[in-house]
């Protein structure tokens, strides 16, 4: 019998999130190189110091850009409800037990910590815009007070740290939960899959399947 | 400036090694500028841009003598007028020479990112090596003087070398040269800390009471001093009261950066040994097989 499959992202919505990806890892390559001496080398993917110093301003801005469009399109499913924090409860259960352990049947089309991850993502890039205005040499630094200038340094890596710490969760789950990967790049995951890790998001699915199927009839 | 090869460099931006050392007698040189004798004529100002080469766009006049207005990637020294009351209705007319104060402990040097663009000799003057300058503007956030420029035309910071090429070949640097009253002397760090403190003995003598040198410790001293009429208020010539690096820049460019890291290879690792220990998370096969009952089998959604 062949695997049912059922739509997670259109393509519109897939080549958002690899734009901003793509963003995100070289405004995080020339940042890394710009933080730690030991990392400068990574000047090197945006064709070296001076060009990491330019774009990356530009880098980060588009990806805040790009993000706006994901953060809209998927803000409604990203509300939190009390089955999320029954979620989170748990999650320290899946990631020691596995396979083994007992996942809760309320999780919709995100669970608790999808959620988590969204709403960091989102604080974490304004903080970063605002903070990273505030002390761009080329644009806006002459204009700004020094002493708000070394607040928002600070402020900028902090909110990249953590933003990046949001990211390894984020890749991570992707790789470590088998099947997730697939949604991301074709678009659609496995019925059990979707049963399994989003039962309440499978039966809402399941039912609008069924309606769309009787008129046809 | 470029890196002068015949002075050892005791620091050097964004570095984790030790800096070539080789040359380990070098004693540590001071410039000294004694308010008290300078009559603000700006020959500095000129001897200065006549060494250094510089051109800087003619200004306009914004009410006081000060001219150009303010230090630029041009302009690395500027005597800057204050008409100020340090007693209540005791006016006085003072004059400061501004400009890079090349602090032993450089705020510039500890913000810098690019490796090798600031640089610390061991004579104590600090360098900008321009080609490895990145134009961030990281140097601006971690001078307490404000003093570093960025320039619109190259994007790279400039600020006074304390002649670091002519020091290097035993010459002294261009504002001294030509001080024509002997405000600005040079010499090493000792004899111009001692020479600071018996002019401000004799200034005291003469009944200026607060006479003292600006030699100021929250940067760990500085290898350009002043002698000040009013040392016990600094600011009213603009001079910081108690200069120091920022705490935020110094917790910016101080531990968090290689706690940071470490936290953040250590999730990468955590992730990969949880992976390795534990295997990836799977959908079990009877869900798969439910799913698919429940349907005739074909693949929903818009795409297919």
């Amino acid at each position: 019998m062949k695997k049912l499959q059922l739509q997670r992202y259109n393509a519109g919505q897939r080549s958002n999130h690899w734009a901003v990806v793509t963003c995100f890892v070289l405004a995080a390559a020339s940042g890394f190189a710009l933080f730690h001496p030991a990392l400068f080398w990574l000047t090197a993917l945006v064709g070296g110091p001076q060009w990491a110093r330019i774009l990356h301003p530009y880098l980060g801005i588009a990806m805040f850009v790009l993000f706006l469009g994901m953060f809209f399109m998927f803000v409604s499913a990203n509300r939190w409800r009390k089955e999320d924090s029954e979620w989170l409860a748990s999650a320290g259960d899946v990631v020691s037990k596995g396979n083994q352990a007992q996942l809760p049947q309320n999780v919709g089309k995100y669970n608790g910590g999808q959620k988590i991850v969204f709403w960091l993502f989102t604080s974490c890039l304004v903080v970063l815009l605002a903070t990273g205005l505030l002390f761009w040499q080329a644009w806006f630094a002459s204009s700004v007070p020094i002493g708000l200038q070394r607040v928002a340094v600070l402020l900028h890596a902090v909110a990249a740290f953590v933003l990046v710490l949001g990211f390894i969760v984020h890749v991570y789950a992707a790789l470590w939960v088998k099947g997730t990967l697939h949604a991301m790049v074709r678009g659609t995951v496995s019925g059990g899959w979707a049963k399994h890790h989003h039962p309440q998001w499978y039966r809402e699915q399941m039912q609008g399947q069924a309606a769309t199927k009787a008129p046809r009839k | 400036m470029s890196s002068l090869q015949s002075q050892n460099v005791v620091a050097r931006s964004a570095t984790t090694t030790p800096p070539p050392q080789a040359r380990a007698h070098v004693p540590e040189v001071a410039k000294l500028i004694d308010v008290s004798k300078c009559i603000g004529c700006k020959a500095c100002q000129v001897a200065c841009m006549e060494w250094n080469d510089l051109r800087d766009d003619v200004g306009s006049n914004i009410g006081v003598y000060d001219n150009p207005s303010d230090l630029t990637s041009q302009s690395w020294t500027l005597m800057r007028f204050f008409e100020v009351e340090p007693e209540p209705d005791k006016l006085e007319w003072l004059i400061r020479k501004d400009g890079c104060m090349h602090c032993d402990d450089p705020g510039c040097l500890k913000a810098c990112p690019s490796p090798g663009a600031i640089v610390k000799y061991a004579n104590g003057i600090v360098d900008f090596i321009s080609e490895h300058c990145i134009g961030c503007g990281y140097c601006i956030k971690g001078c307490p003087f404000n003093v570093p420029r960025i320039s619109g035309k190259d994007n790279k910071a400039y600020k006074c070398t304390l002649c670091s090429d002519r020091v290097g070949v035993g010459l002294e640097p261009a504002c001294v040269k030509t001080c024509p009253t002997g405000a600005i002397t040079f010499g090493a760090k000792e004899d111009m800390v001692a020479s600071g403190e018996e002019r401000a003995l004799e200034l005291q003598e003469r009944g200026f009471k607060n006479a003292g040198l600006y030699n100021p410790a929250g940067v760990g001293g500085t290898h350009v001093m002043y002698v000040l009429k009013h040392a016990d208020q600094p600011q009213l010539t603009g001079l910081p009261q108690n200069p120091s690096i920022s705490p935020f820049v110094s917790l910016w460019k101080g531990w968090t950066k290689p706690v940071a890291l470490a936290v953040m290879a250590g999730a990468a690792f955590t992730g990969w040994f949880h992976y390795l220990r534990k295997g990836p998370l799977e959908v079990p096969e009877e869900d798969e097989e439910v799913a698919s009952a429940g349907t005739s089998g074909e693949t929903q959604g818009e795409e297919s």
